[in-house]
């Protein structure tokens, strides 16, 4: 493989960090990978299904009024996410809430999953977070313009400002309108392919005897980083399409 | 929304698939446009069965959960409500008939202290009448020792006198010396 041959230009030293990022399929060796073809991608897909259908269908299975810890942790977790839509999109943007959940959730469990050894992060990948963030960069443009009409508009002239300057700022409001499934992509694939990356850096450095205390060390405080990172990018997101949402349903500043 | 996405990245990835494969080792796989398809396909499928697991199933026993536990400690506030009430009834009823057995004692003494008030003064009535009684009496006696003792003076007085005139050779009749000691011990 091209990967193996490029490492061994470096000697002793083989660094591979972006390697664990290869899509693979799961069977039948280095074939063609078409669309419907089994891979360590929708392998860690089926498991983050897994672990959510564990957590919120297995762990609430008892509907206790005193809770089991699995029942406990889907009840927080259902707590917060749904506090924070009414909170910040306001009691109409309610009925998004299992749409919010799902990504959240989704999100969430890929991250963690993710940070496993020898697992596949499936929220690195552009191709999975540009869907999420225009699956919601979608939605939100639908939803302002069927409940607001012409008046979704409204988002971007800004009626405080004084009138000369409310052209500029829709100009800008309109760019920053669309930057917002690119950043909001960016963002959450960015940091988990990032923090990957450097791990396996550190383990490449690991090889050789004197640096590979300080190597070994390096990576479990990057592994505590990581899994902070992976609840905040989590976050991140669902938090940024709640308030797109509240956008879409309040397009008034 | 999502099979358009996935639509265009195919017809894109066609393309870019050979070529991204080639540079795939050299590049970064998040850019290896080839896997594309593959990847959103298998997202949406994931996306759409936790879609559907937790809006049918997971959130709606969730929230019923919740209202149930809500309701339950709504129930158990009320029925605290309730027994705190009882206790307070109870109190006051304690309270009440604390007050009423004070009084009832309160009466008994009173009807006792007027009881033994009343046989006191009837004793007292007694015993005077009886003092008085005994204090007439001996004044009585007093009256009549002092008469009899008057009586006796005047005898004694007489039979002095008569004796001493006779000693001193005079010879006074009784009569005389009866009417002169009279008259002195009058005086």
């Amino acid at each position: 493989m091209a990967t193996e041959a490029h490492g061994e230009e470096t000697g002793g030293l083989v660094f591979h960090p972006l390697d664990q990022f290869i899509v693979k399929p799961l069977f039948g060796g280095e074939g063609p990978i078409h669309w419907y073809t089994i891979t360590n991608v929708t392998l860690w897909l089926a498991l983050a299904v897994l672990a959510i259908i564990a957590l919120f269908i297995f762990g609430t299975r008892g509907r206790a009024v005193v809770p089991s810890r699995s029942q406990s942790v889907a009840e927080v977790l259902y707590g917060f996410t749904y506090k924070m839509v009414e909170d910040v999109a306001g009691k109409d943007a309610v009925k998004f809430f299992p749409y919010i959940f799902t990504l959240f959730m989704f999100i969430l469990v890929s991250n963690y999953l993710g940070l496993l050894p020898m697992s596949f992060a499936t929220t690195s990948h552009i191709a999975v977070t540009a869907v999420l963030a225009l699956a919601v960069f979608l939605t939100v443009t639908i939803v302002g313009f069927v409940k607001n009409g012409v008046g979704f508009l409204s988002l971007f002239w800004v009626s405080s400002a004084p009138l000369v300057l409310r052209p500029i700022l829709a100009i800008i409001e309109l760019i920053s309108y669309f930057v917002r499934p690119v950043s909001h992509s960016i963002r959450l694939g960015g940091n988990i392919m990032a923090g990957h990356a450097v791990m396996k850096v550190f383990a490449g450095f690991a090889a050789i005897a004197a640096v590979s205390p300080i190597a070994v060390l390096s990576i479990t405080a990057i592994y505590g980083l990581e899994m902070l990172v992976a609840g905040v990018q989590a976050y991140v997101f669902t938090i940024l399409t709640v308030v797109y949402l509240k956008d879409a349903l309040h397009p008034a500043h | 929304m999502a099979s358009g996405t996935e639509q265009t990245a195919t017809d894109a990835a066609h393309g870019a698939a050979d070529m991204a494969h080639e540079a795939g080792g050299a590049g970064m796989p998040q850019l290896d446009f080839g896997t594309f398809p593959n990847q959103i396909f298998w997202l949406v499928v994931a996306l759409v069965v936790i879609f559907f697991v937790l809006s049918r199933v997971a959130l709606p026993r969730i929230a019923s959960v919740l209202a149930e536990r809500q309701g339950t400690i709504t129930n158990d506030i009320a029925a605290a409500e309730e027994l705190k009430q009882k206790a307070v009834e109870a109190e006051d009823a304690y309270n009440q008939a604390l007050a009423e057995a004070r009084a009832e004692a309160q009466k008994i003494a009173a009807e006792a202290k007027a009881e033994i008030q009343a046989e006191l003064d009837k004793a007292t009535a007694v015993a005077e009448a009886e003092i008085s009684a005994k204090a007439a009496e001996s004044e009585k006696a007093i009256a009549d020792i002092r008469a009899g003792a008057v009586e006796s003076v005047k005898a004694v007085a007489k039979d002095a006198t008569k004796d001493i005139l006779g000693a001193f050779g005079t010879k006074a009749d009784a009569k005389s010396i009866t009417a002169a000691v009279t008259a002195r011990m009058k005086g």
